[in-house]
C-alpha cells in the first residue's frame, strides 16, 4: 500500500515529483505502516554511529552486488535481501545516505532494475536530516521477515553494458566524474598509480558533468531549472536522446541517471556500470584524454 | 587462520586476532570502536593542519603526523572527519597498534597485514588500499627523519 507524495512545492517542477520525499514529510510518516526506510552510505560505517529511527541498513558492497561475479545480485538473491530487510513489493521504500545521496541514488537505481514500484529518494539524505537535528538512533530495528517475489532483473531499459557503449559511440554520453578523472590526469597518484584502471581519460565524445553539480550545497537537488541549465543548457541534453551515464563503477552516475530520468523526465537513460574501472582496462577501446570531449 | 608472528607486534597481533575471532555482523562494530576511541589532536596540531600530512589514498579526507623521539620511539597522530568512520577505524587500528613503539617494529609491519583483520567482505578495496597507504606513509616518514 503506497503513502501519499510529498507535495511540497519545489517537487512539483519535477518530471516525477513522486521520486522524491523532504525530511519533513519522513519525519510526518515515520510511523506509518507501509514504509521502510534504508540507509546507503558511501563510508560503511556512518549507519552504525546513528540513523534514521526506525531506518534499515543496505549496504552497496556486501549486499547489492553479487560476492564472486561483477554483477549485481540476481533476483531470487534481491527477493531474499528485500525479505531479510522486511521489505515487501508493496512497501513504500525511501532511501537515504551520505554524500548527496550518491550511494542511496545507486541503491535506487539496483532496486530500478528489479522493478520496485514505490521507491524513493529523502532530498538532502542524511547530511539534511543530522543539520536540521532531527532524531537519530543506534539502535537497529528487528522488522518481521516479509516475502518479496523472486522478479528477474531488466538489464535493457536502465542499464548499458561495454558491447552497447561501443555501439552508441557519437550519441550522447556523460561523463559524471571528477575534472581531473575526465581528462586523465588523476590516474598519477603517489603510491597507488592506478585506480582501478590501467589507462586514464573519458570515452570519445562524452562531455563533461561531475555528478555533484546537481546537488546544492544542502545536498538536496537543484531545482528544475537549474538542471534545466546545465543538462540541457550546457550539455546540450534534450528529451529525444538516448544517453548513456557513466563514471568508475557506476555509483556517482546513478545519481545523474536519477536526475535525467526522473526530475527531468528523459525517457532514455542507461548507466554503464561498467565505466572506468571497464573501458579504461579494455584492450582496443578507445579513449580520449584532455578537456576536448 | 593466517599469521605471521615474527612480524606483526604483539598489541597488533592482539587487535588482528580480536578481529579473526567475530563473526561479520560484530566486526563493523569492533572497527566502529576503534573510530571512537581514535584520540583528538594535540592543541599543537589541530592549531596547525599545515604540518600534518595528506592521505590522498583514503576514500574521504584523513591527515597524519609522526614524530621520532630521541629514544627511538614514535609517536602517531591522525585526523579524520566524524562523518567518515571507517577511515578515523582504520587510522585507530593503526593508533592502537603502532604508537609509542620502536620505528623498527613499526617499519617491519608487513604492508598487507590490514589483510588479516578479515575486513575484505565488509569494507570496499579501495578502502582497505587506503589503510595500507596510512602504513606507508608512516613509515616513509620515520626512514625521513632518520637521515637527520
Amino acid at each position: 500500500m503506497a503513502l501519499p507524495y510529498d507535495s511540497a512545492a519545489k517537487f512539483q517542477d519535477y518530471a516525477r515529483p513522486e521520486m522524491l520525499v523532504s525530511t519533513e514529510w519522513l519525519a510526518e510518516h515515520l510511523q506509518d505502516p507501509g514504509l521502510v526506510v534504508a540507509e546507503s552510505d558511501e563510508d560503511v560505517l556512518l549507519y552504525e554511529t546513528g540513523h534514521i529511527p526506525g531506518a534499515v541498513k543496505l549496504d552497496w558492497h556486501t549486499e547489492l552486488n553479487d560476492p564472486v561475479n561483477r554483477d549485481y545480485v540476481d533476483g531470487a538473491g534481491f527477493a531474499r535481501l528485500m525479505s531479510d530487510k522486511g521489505i515487501s513489493r508493496d512497501t513504500t521504500l525511501v532511501l537515504y545516505g551520505d554524500r548527496n545521496n550518491w550511494w542511496a541514488a545507486y541503491a535506487l537505481w539496483v532496486c530500478t532494475l528489479f522493478g520496485h514500484p514505490d521507491v524513493r529518494l529523502l532530498d538532502g539524505g542524511r547530511a539534511k536530516w543530522i543539520a536540521e537535528g532531527r532524531e537519530v538512533t543506534t539502535q537497529v530495528p528487528q522488522r518481521p521477515r516479509s516475502d518479496y517475489p523472486v522478479v528477474d532483473r531488466d538489464d535493457s531499459t536502465f542499464r548499458a553494458f561495454r558491447d552497447q557503449v561501443q555501439a552508441h559511440l557519437g550519441k550522447p554520453l556523460i561523463d559524471v566524474r571528477s575534472p581531473g578523472e575526465y581528462t586523465g590526469e588523476l590516474l598519477h597518484m603517489p603510491d597507488y598509480p592506478q585506480e582501478g584502471a590501467l589507462r586514464g581519460g573519458h570515452i570519445p565524445g562524452a562531455t563533461s558533468i561531475p555528478w555533484a553539480r546537481a546537488a546544492a550545497d544542502d545536498a538536496t537537488f537543484r531545482a528544475r531549472n537549474e538542471l534545466e541549465a546545465i543538462y540541457a543548457g550546457e550539455a546540450g541534453l534534450s528529451p529525444d536522446h538516448d544517453v548513456v551515464v557513466y563514471c568508475r563503477i557506476g555509483e556517482r552516475s546513478s545519481h545523474t541517471w536519477f536526475v535525467l530520468h526522473h526530475l527531468m523526465g528523459y525517457p532514455h537513460v542507461r548507466n554503464y556500470d561498467g565505466s572506468w574501472t571497464e573501458w579504461g582496462n579494455s584492450v582496443r577501446a578507445p579513449i580520449r584524454r584532455g578537456e576536448a570531449p | 587462520m593466517t599469521t605471521t608472528p615474527d612480524t606483526l607486534n604483539p598489541r597488533l597481533q592482539e587487535i588482528a586476532e580480536d578481529f579473526a575471532a567475530l563473526p561479520d555482523s560484530e566486526r563493523l562494530q569492533l572497527l566502529l570502536e576503534f573510530a571512537l576511541d581514535l584520540p583528538p589532536l594535540p592543541a599543537r596540531y589541530a592549531e596547525h593542519p599545515d604540518l600534518l600530512e595528506p592521505v590522498p589514498e583514503c576514500q574521504s579526507p584523513l591527515f597524519l603526523a609522526v614524530e621520532t623521539d630521541d629514544d627511538g620511539s614514535v609517536r602517531l597522530f591522525f585526523d579524520a572527519p566524524q562523518e567518515a568512520p571507517t577511515t578515523r577505524g582504520f587510522a585507530g587500528i593503526l593508533h592502537a597498534g603502532l604508537d609509542g613503539l620502536d620505528a623498527e617494529q613499526i617499519l617491519s609491519t608487513p604492508g598487507e597485514f590490514s589483510a588479516q583483520l578479515g575486513l575484505q567482505d565488509l569494507v570496499s578495496p579501495l578502502r582497505l588500499r587506503g589503510m595500507a597507504a596510512m602504513l606507508a606513509r608512516i613509515k616513509r616518514q620515520i626512514r625521513e627523519q632518520r637521515q637527520h
